[in-house]
């Protein structure tokens, strides 16, 4: 235990120092010895200064997991994952320092240029170090700053934030600043039972954010306008917890259009919304995890569960999701239509290429009276890729009134990959009306063609083309990602056809 | 003085089929030429074979653009240098605001041409002022590019689009087509003010009416794949009363 705890004193001290700079400070990484066990849960525990009842409560989740197995209803093909020869903990690791952009790999900085995403961002994304002798600390600080002035911002936008109330805090701090609102809420919809890996997560979670809105407060800025300036490790096993009170908004974007690569093959996060009476979350992904390569080796298997609950009258739960990364990727964001009148909303562009794999969707479950929900899912297969569209829409006996309309395309590129769609529909309840329409296509070689005859490659007519294919859904993102996601729409696309 | 266009017997085939059999044309710099003839001829295949659509594939004979071997070059890049085909029938592109794609192609034809982007006002106004010349509304530049454009508006984008990318080489397939009597004067219009010392034009009909608007300098007949009579404006009016059946017998 000694050597847990002299860890422990070192995390804590660097966590004093990153506060004090506000801005990730170099640590080597330590990792806890590889594979599961309960001493492993207690490690990453004791690594996070969590409290008693946090690791009693990773404690039952492990123990709950040991009697699970993996699902296998997906359309997704992987080879048997050992969890025994797996690393749960590792501490937040900088990336490889490098010293230049010049030391970048080409085409990384082709695919940033792609994007739009200026220079000093695409420094700070990729680690880059100040110059050879300039290494000293206090001028590396001014390098950093010069890099990117994120700091300043990043304090601005925590006072704002603060000022409004509005609590928005990496889990392990919320776990020890705000145990209450954490206690009450942590679990309570996506219960540390509910599945395979949501209950694999909440054994050795490693951190997320969490964001509580008071009631009555708008949310003063779009969260993922500071998220993407101190976004860095978030982990393999990420934990997200946002609770919106009465009365309350929220726009949370997570993820990052720029390329994203990790060691760690295996991705299980879990993101949990609490939406009450008249509260309204909106929350954007744009996921961009390292694919693999041409011949499909390598690539992030991302298994995420992420749920809604509308638990309040009129209450809103909206999700939006640009999937366009990892090798295999199983999610189904969901909504739990508790409050009467309550909304649910999810907007999906599900883009596989290469030897990907997409098995995603949602769940809209119509508990309340006069419950809505609109699903809009565009699912575009290119490569050699597979892309599932999986969704269940329910109302319970007591859901009267309940509404749902569900539109969802496919679009092929090419002749070697697949479209399917797998819908579940159940009404226990006869005023439901539920709608759904579905259409699979092949893009036109005639509509290449006459982008082609108008001067645009052919990489270009697919990125326009299937840009106009996913308009309804671009539309849902915040402004600036939107076009973001856009650029990375076509480059994702790239080497697809021809 | 080298031609704009210089095609000597050409052959093409689709799906294994001999379509152009043998065609020779040639269009010189501020030229206007009219094609004619039966349906089925080849006419439109022939505006293919010159833009380089897949599937069209050329079994003998050349093509000479500005005395360089088009055949060889990829279709985008013709399109970067100067060939521009008004298609007989437009393609729908769902989601693609019409000011969205029009922004793609110039910038993609600049691009590859070595030349500066338009900035987006810069593109704005260019493509306001080209409409309202065409009698296109500001509204229909926002909505999806061709989706629910009736035939007439899909002719009328059409030359926009020609107007604004400014080609050398104009091939219009059948843009008369689907125009009312006020449109046909508008378009024609259009094209009229794009006919220029630098710049060809093949224009395919098969109506005398548009000639009256666009008068051409050269008129051909297409039959079974090769151009079988060539004349002054005046055949169109003689084809008019006559029909392609003589043509039609020659070739078979
Ligand atoms: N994809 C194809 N496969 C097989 N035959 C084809 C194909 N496309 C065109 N053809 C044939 O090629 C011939 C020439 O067609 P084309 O469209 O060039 O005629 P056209 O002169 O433009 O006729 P129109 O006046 O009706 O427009 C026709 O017989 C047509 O059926
Ligand atoms: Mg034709």
């Amino acid at each position: 235990m000694a050597a847990v705890q002299e860890t422990v004193d070192r995390v804590r001290s660097i966590d004093v120092e990153q506060y004090k700079y506000g801005f990730v400070t170099e640590i080597e990484s330590d990792k806890a010895p590889k594979g599961l066990s309960e001493d492993t849960v207690r490690f990453i525990s004791a690594k996070k200064s969590e409290p008693a009842w946090m690791l009693e409560w990773r404690l039952e989740a492990y123990r709950r997991w040991l009697t699970m197995t993996e699902p296998g209803w997906a359309r997704v093909e992987y080879p048997k994952i050992d969890y025994q020869d797996l690393y749960y903990y590792s501490a937040p690791k900088p990336k490889k320092q490098v010293s230049s952009l010049d030391e970048i790999d080409p085409e990384i900085l082709k695919t940033y240029e792609k994007l739009g995403i200026p220079l000093r961002e695409v420094a700070m994304l990729e680690g880059v170090e100040p110059r050879p002798g300039e290494a000293d600390t206090a001028k590396r600080k001014i390098a950093v700053d010069a890099v990117f002035d994120s700091v300043s911002v990043a304090t601005t936008f925590k006072e704002e934030l603060m000022k409004a109330g509005v609590i928005f805090m990496p889990i392990s701090e919320a776990i020890r600043e705000h145990p209450d609102l954490v206690k009450k809420y942590l679990g309570s919809v996506v219960p540390t039972s509910d599945n395979f890996f949501a209950t694999l997560n909440s054994a050795v979670f490693s951190d997320g954010s969490f964001v509580y809105v008071p009631p009555g407060v708008r949310c003063p800025m779009e969260l993922s306008t500071y998220f993407r300036i101190n976004e860095r490790n978030t982990g393999q096993f990420e934990r997200t917890l946002i609770i919106a009170d009465k009365g309350a908004y929220v726009s949370y974007l997570e993820g990052c259009t720029a390329p994203q690569r990790d060691e760690n093959q295996l991705h299980a996060a879990v993101v949990e919304l609490v939406a009450l009476d008249d509260a309204e979350i909106k929350y954007s992904t744009v996921q961009n995890w390292y694919p693999g390569n041409s011949e499909g080796v390598g690539g992030i298997y991302n298994f995420v569960t992420k749920r809604g609950d509308c638990r309040g009258a009129n209450s809103k739960i909206s999700w939006t999701q640009v999937e366009t990364g990892s090798a295999i990727t199983w999610k189904y964001p969901s909504c739990i239509l508790r409050g009467d009148n309550s909304r649910g909303e999810f907007y999906s562009i599900a883009i596989s290429n290469g030897y990907q794999q997409v098995d995603s969707g949602t769940k809209m479950i119509h508990l309340g009276r006069n419950t809505t929900s609109r699903i809009i899912s565009k699912g575009i297969a290119a490569g050699k890729s597979q892309n599932t569209y999986r969704g269940l829409v329910t109302a319970h006996r007591k859901a009267t009134g309940a509404r749902n309309f569900t539109a969802c395309d496919s679009l092929l590129i090419g002749d070697q990959c697949g479209a399917h769609t797998v819908p579940y529909v159940e009404a226990k309840n006869s005023s439901a009306l539920f709608e759904h329409e579905a259409t699979t296509s092949k893009i036109s070689e005639d509509v290449l063609f006459y982008c082609i005859q108008r001067g645009l490659s052919q990489e270009e007519a697919v990125g326009l083309v299937v840009n106009g294919f996913v308009k309804d859904v671009l539309q849902q993102l915040p402004m600036e990602f939107a076009v973001e996601a856009q650029k990375l729409i076509s480059i994702s696309l790239e080497g697809s056809v021809g | 003085m080298t031609a704009l266009l210089e095609i000597r017997n050409l052959q093409a085939e689709i799906a294994g089929r001999k379509i152009l059999d043998g065609l020779d044309l040639t269009v010189n710099a501020g030229e206007v030429h009219a094609i004619m003839g039966p349906n089925g001829a080849g006419k439109s295949t022939l505006s293919y074979v010159l833009a380089g659509k897949p599937g069209y594939e050329v079994t003998g004979g050349e093509v000479l653009f500005k005395g360089e071997d088009l055949l060889a070059m990829p279709p985008d890049e013709r399109a970067a240098k100067g060939v521009f085909l008004a298609f007989q029938y437009p393609l729908e592109i769902p989601g693609v605001a019409t000011m969205t794609f029009l922004r793609a192609a110039l910038n993609a034809q600049r691009r590859k041409r070595g030349e500066e982007e338009l900035s987006s006002p810069d593109l704005v106004k260019r493509v306001r002022e080209t409409a309202k010349n065409l009698g296109i509304d500001a509204e229909m530049l926002r909505r999806p590019l061709n989706v629910g454009f009736s035939g007439g508006e899909k002719k009328r984008n059409e030359t926009m689009q020609m107007a604004l990318l400014e080609p050398l080489l104009c091939v219009l397939d059948e843009t008369d087509s689907g125009l009312d009597i006020d449109a046909l004067k508008i378009v024609a219009n259009g094209v009229n003010q794009l006919r220029s010392k630098e710049r060809g034009m093949i224009v395919i009909t098969h109506y005398q009416r548009l000639l009256d608007y666009i008068v051409p300098d050269i008129v051909h007949v297409l039959s079974a794949g090769r151009i079988v009579r060539t004349g002054g404006k005046e055949l169109a009016l003689e084809l008019e009363s006559t029909g392609y059946a003589q043509y039609q017998s020659e070739a078979a």
